[in-house]
């Protein structure tokens, strides 16, 4: 028999041990009474040659080595009796830790999905990604380099170590199946799928043939694109598309939510051979547009692949040294990129945890308040020969039911409260899919449940009554009762100081929100429409169309009634996107990597009114900077205030030595303000702030396919923006019908989405606060009634003898004030340490730690001694000779 | 009535061994054979006997089964298990070489040691 069958079958067990010692007992009588003892002598004598039947019982049962189990089982159900026996308390601890439990669950669960589940690829630990690396390359402020298609090419041969695959993240246009599309194009080395070992969801992934120029024109569909254009995925197999004016034939459909590094927005539409892409820009080594991802293969280590991809990079440095000279390549795990919502998670994650942790005070000090009143019943039990080890751990099994009660509640509320949740995040989560209540989750619930079910326990139990067991028994519940008062107090102050850090954190974000909110985004952001924009795609074959297309668009959209001006733009304010690049002050550069950088926009002249930026000096652009004038620019006041100081920088000229025309010389035309960029909240605290804009009719005719590929239109409209989107559709289709607007916003939109993730953030700092409030009163409400109610006897004497209902309340607040300002002081330094926790990881965050001191402190101090004021009025109220003739 | 000595510490489970190594035996009857070969100078522990027979299951050396008695009740019978047998030998074998060698120095001669 295992412990387990020893457990479970107790009770045949004990019916065995009796049946046993009988046996004995009768035989040895027996045996006397033929011996010639008499009956009742010969049972006396049986009886004391084997001792107290019960005791040797026990000795028995101790002996099964079960003994543990089944006191556990009995402490068990006698917390279950005792929890049933006061419902009252057992709803309020259970609702108060099922809440704690489930809120910090569902933001476990966010962090698990989100942030620490590998990507959902076999054996994602051996998948890596290669990145490019240069001295003079800041990868903290630009982020990691790509690769070179004829560096990809070089390293796929050369590496022993591990299998490449490469990526080209690019767009196009669809114009059959359906209406013309704006599709997310990527076009992918034929392995991709085989590196990251996803079965395909429909036909095949790319032969080695078609991954080559000149190989049959093939594409793989994404998934969700399949789904939309046909009946079904079997059917999208061996059909063809229209991409850019080209036909292919669709060989596969990619799996369900295709993402490589779990992006959002990172999903394609259409994927095709990289080796099939001819632009030029794959064969120029100074170009790194691939994204590489590999995978280890088998008995080698990430470890052994970085060595041999720096020995590969030296190789390439030497071979070519005009353009990898000082070029390395750096291996990394490959890992999810989840940009913002790793810090908004931890954070939350952090607050959720203050309020488990208030939580448990609170249950604790209900618990210690309700073990005072059963000290007489646990000295009872001491006296009858408890040990000390197994009232504790009674104690503790009854925090812990407590405990895994409210962690069953907390999973349930979780699970029913997980989907609403992720619906009020801002913007999209990234991988929201993989967020599920999976055994990671249950593990952590389980773990969180219990722990929080000894940390609330464990006081209460560690205080059972030891000394005095005499004194306990005669006093009863109220003798001995100041003892523990510090033990009471020790959870208020916690309790207050936890609850002040979520106050001031809530009152610094709500701070932060209002000025950011308050801010100029430099733009007008009322009446403007943003739109990506394609161009039909035959007309990116010449410049020459290209730009009278361009023209046409413009015209066209300015002509529609309630359209006040419109402008092309390639890269928008507060949208992603961007185009970053060092300039000088004169054209001898010795270290280009030391040059500040600036954001560059290129722009129709009527950006300036469609925007509404202000012409600080000089003139913005007009019809008449064409390539044949000297190449001009605008610049905004930061830069001007940057680059010039006090001088007029209008005349003046600036070098841009990656722009690739113009000589990379450039006469400043005019100077504008400064546009937030980066959003409202982030634009201060950005690493790159200062702009310059360029005009879009100057850039020279090898530019024009490529900017044509990335233009947005932005239109100022007399009406409601949103209202005139289907005129501009239609008006701007063009005469193919394929040129389509996509990705449209408003800038009122882009600017209010650009605060999302701080409101968001100052909506759960709130809540938590609030909850941490709420529950810091009930439990001084709780701690003081219940300390006030053992003094009941010490205040009949004080009134008996004279002293008035003030000084009786006064007493009483004095003692809870003393118990709010050690917690008020303790969560004053703590709030300070989360202040810095804020001002890192939440953009825009303004250090207004004193403004919110200001006003938290003296709502939690009104909170608390109004929570307080009920016992003490109360006890002011007390009738003496009642009070009295209690003692 | 001659005295009878108490069982020295950690004797008993050696001693329930070696009987139940004779064949399946019950609680009682070890008890009483116990008395019979030690020609009742051993006081056998009644009150712990049991503890040490349940002991000694839980620890896998005895095991244990209900059966029918030459009287036909029914009563529980030990019987040494493999591990029980491993057990015994080690301890007899400890046993012996204590008392040999508490017998040597109790025979030393009072002259020998000057």
């Amino acid at each position: 028999m295992n412990w387990l069958q020893r457990l479970f079958r107790r009770e045949k067990m004990e019916q065995q041990l009796d049946k046993e010692l009988q046996f004995h007992l009768e035989n040895h009588v027996a045996e006397l009474m033929r011996a010639g003892v008499p009956g009742p002598d010969a049972r006396r004598r049986a009886r004391l040659a084997i001792g107290w039947p019960e005791e040797v019982k026990e000795e028995c049962r101790d002996a099964r080595g079960t003994r543990w189990l089944e006191d556990a089982w009995q402490d068990f159900r006698y917390a279950l009796r005792t929890l049933r026996q006061k419902p009252g308390f057992a709803a309020i601890a259970l609702l108060t830790l099922g809440l704690g439990i489930g809120a910090t669950t569902i933001m476990f669960t966010l962090v698990n999905g989100v942030l620490l589940k590998p990507l959902p690829f076999p054996e994602p630990q051996r998948l890596i990604a290669v990145h490019g690396h240069s001295a003079d390359w800041n990868a903290a402020v630009f982020g990691e380099q790509n690769l070179s298609y004829l560096d990809f090419l070089d390293c796929t041969i050369a590496s022993r170590s591990a299998d490449l695959g490469a990526m080209l993240m690019d767009g196009g246009s669809v114009s059959q199946p359906g209406d013309p599309e704006y599709v997310a194009l990527r076009e992918i080395s034929a392995n991709l799928f085989s590196v990251v070992q996803v079965p395909l969801a429909q036909g095949r992934a790319f032969l080695p043939e078609e991954d080559k120029s000149g190989g049959p024109p093939a594409a793989i569909l994404g998934y969700g694109f399949a789904r939309r254009h046909f009946a079904s995925l079997a059917e999208a197999v061996g059909a063809s598309i229209v991409l850019d004016d080209k036909r292919y034939t669709v060989v596969g459909v990619a799996p369900e939510g295709f993402r490589l590094y779990g992006q959002s927005g990172e999903e394609g539409d259409v994927y095709t051979p990289l080796g099939q892409y001819s632009p030029k820009l794959l064969q120029n080594r100074h170009i790194h547009p691939l994204r590489i991802v590999g995978r280890v293969r088998f008995g080698k280590t990430i470890g052994e692949a970085q060595a041999e991809f720096g020995l590969i990079g030296q190789q390439l440095a030497k071979e070519f040294a005009d353009t990898n000279g000082g070029r390395t390549f750096r291996v990394q795990p490959l890992r999810p990129s989840t940009g913002e919502a790793g810090p908004t998670l931890w954070l939350l994650l952090g607050a959720v945890t203050l309020v488990l942790l208030i939580a448990c005070a609170n249950v604790a000090s209900l618990l210690l308040a309700r073990a005072v009143s059963r000290e007489r019943e646990l000295a009872m039990r001491v006296a009858l020969g408890a040990t000390r080890g197994r009232l504790v751990r009674q104690c503790l099994t009854e925090s812990a039911v407590l405990g895994i009660a409210g962690g069953v509640l907390g999973v349930l509320l979780a699970a029913g409260a997980l989907r609403p949740f992720m619906g009020l995040w801002p913007g999209e989560l990234p991988r929201a899919e993989q967020v599920q209540l999976d055994w990671r989750v249950l593990v952590f619930a389980t773990v969180v449940a219990f722990l929080s079910g000894v940390l609330f326990g464990a006081a209460p139990a560690l205080r059972a009554p030891f000394k005095n067991i005499e004194r306990a028994l005669r006093a009863g519940m109220r003798g001995i009762a100041g003892g523990n008062r510090r033990l009471h107090a020790a959870f208020i102050v916690a309790e207050i100081a936890l609850a002040i850090i979520l106050l001031v954190s809530a009152g610094m974000l709500g701070r932060t929100l209002l000025h950011l909110a308050s801010l100029d985004p430099g733009v007008d952001v009322r009446n403007v429409l943003v739109a990506r924009f394609a161009l039909s795609p035959a007309t990116l074959a010449d410049p020459g169309n290209t730009r009278a297309a361009w023209k046409e668009v413009l015209e066209r959209a300015r002509a529609m009634p309630g359209v006040k001006a419109v402008a092309t733009v390639d890269t928008f304010p507060m949208r992603e996107g961007d185009n970053e690049q060092a300039y000088s002050l004169s054209p001898d550069v010795t270290d280009e990597s030391k040059l500040p950088y600036a954001l560059l926009t290129s722009v129709s002249p009527d950006y300036l009114r469609v925007m509404g930026l202000r012409l600080l000096g000089g003139r913005f652009f007009d019809e008449f900077d064409t390539p044949a004038r000297t190449p001009v620019i605008v610049i905004d006041d930061v830069l001007a205030h940057d680059a010039f100081g006090g001088q007029d920088p209008v005349g003046k000229r600036l070098w841009i030595p990656q722009m690739g025309y113009g000589g990379n010389v450039f006469q400043i035309i005019g100077v504008v303000n400064h546009v937030r960029h980066w959003g409202l909240g982030a634009d201060d605290q950005a690493k790159i702030r200062a702009q310059i804009y360029y005009p879009f009719s100057q850039l020279p005719d090898n530019f024009m396919r490529r900017w044509s590929q990335l233009m947005s239109i932005a239109v100022r409209t007399e009406i409601p923006p949103l209202g005139l989107l289907a005129p501009l559709r239609s008006a701007l289709k063009g005469e193919t019908g394929d040129q389509v607007l996509y990705e449209v916003h408003t800038m009122e939109q882009l600017a209010s989405d650009s605060l999302a993730s701080q409101r968001f953030l100052l909506l759960l700092f709130g809540i938590f606060a609030a909850v941490a409030l709420l529950l810091a009163c009930v439990g001084i409400y709780g701690v003081l009634a219940y300390l006030t109610g053992q003094r009941i006897p010490e205040m009949g004497v004080r009134i008996a003898l004279g002293a008035r209902a003030a000084d009786v309340i006064w007493l009483v607040l004095r003692q809870s004030l003393s118990m709010i300002v050690v917690g008020v002081a303790l969560g004053t330094a703590a709030a300070l340490a989360a202040e810095r926790i804020l001002l890192r990881y939440v953009s825009g965050m303004q250090p207004s730690a004193a403004i919110s001191f200001a006003v938290m402190i003296p709502l939690l101090l009104a909170a608390a001694l109004l929570a307080s004021f009920v016992p003490a009025r109360r006890a002011s109220r007390i009738d003496p000779v009642v009070a009295l003739r209690q003692e | 009535m001659n005295p009878k000595y108490d069982l020295p510490q950690g004797t008993l489970d050696l001693l329930i061994l070696k009987v139940a190594a004779l064949g399946p035996v019950h609680g009682y009857a070890i008890a009483q054979r116990l008395e019979q070969v030690s020609k009742h100078v051993v006081q056998v522990p009644q009150g712990s006997l049991y503890p040490a027979l349940h002991r000694l299951e839980n620890r896998g050396l005895l095991a244990a089964e209900w059966k029918d008695t030459e009287t036909g009740r029914e009563a529980k019978f030990y019987r040494l298990t493999r591990k029980g047998r491993a057990q015994l030998e080690a301890e007899a074998d400890g046993w012996a070489r204590l008392t040999e060698a508490v017998a040597l120095i109790l025979k030393m001669s009072e002259s020998g040691a000057e």
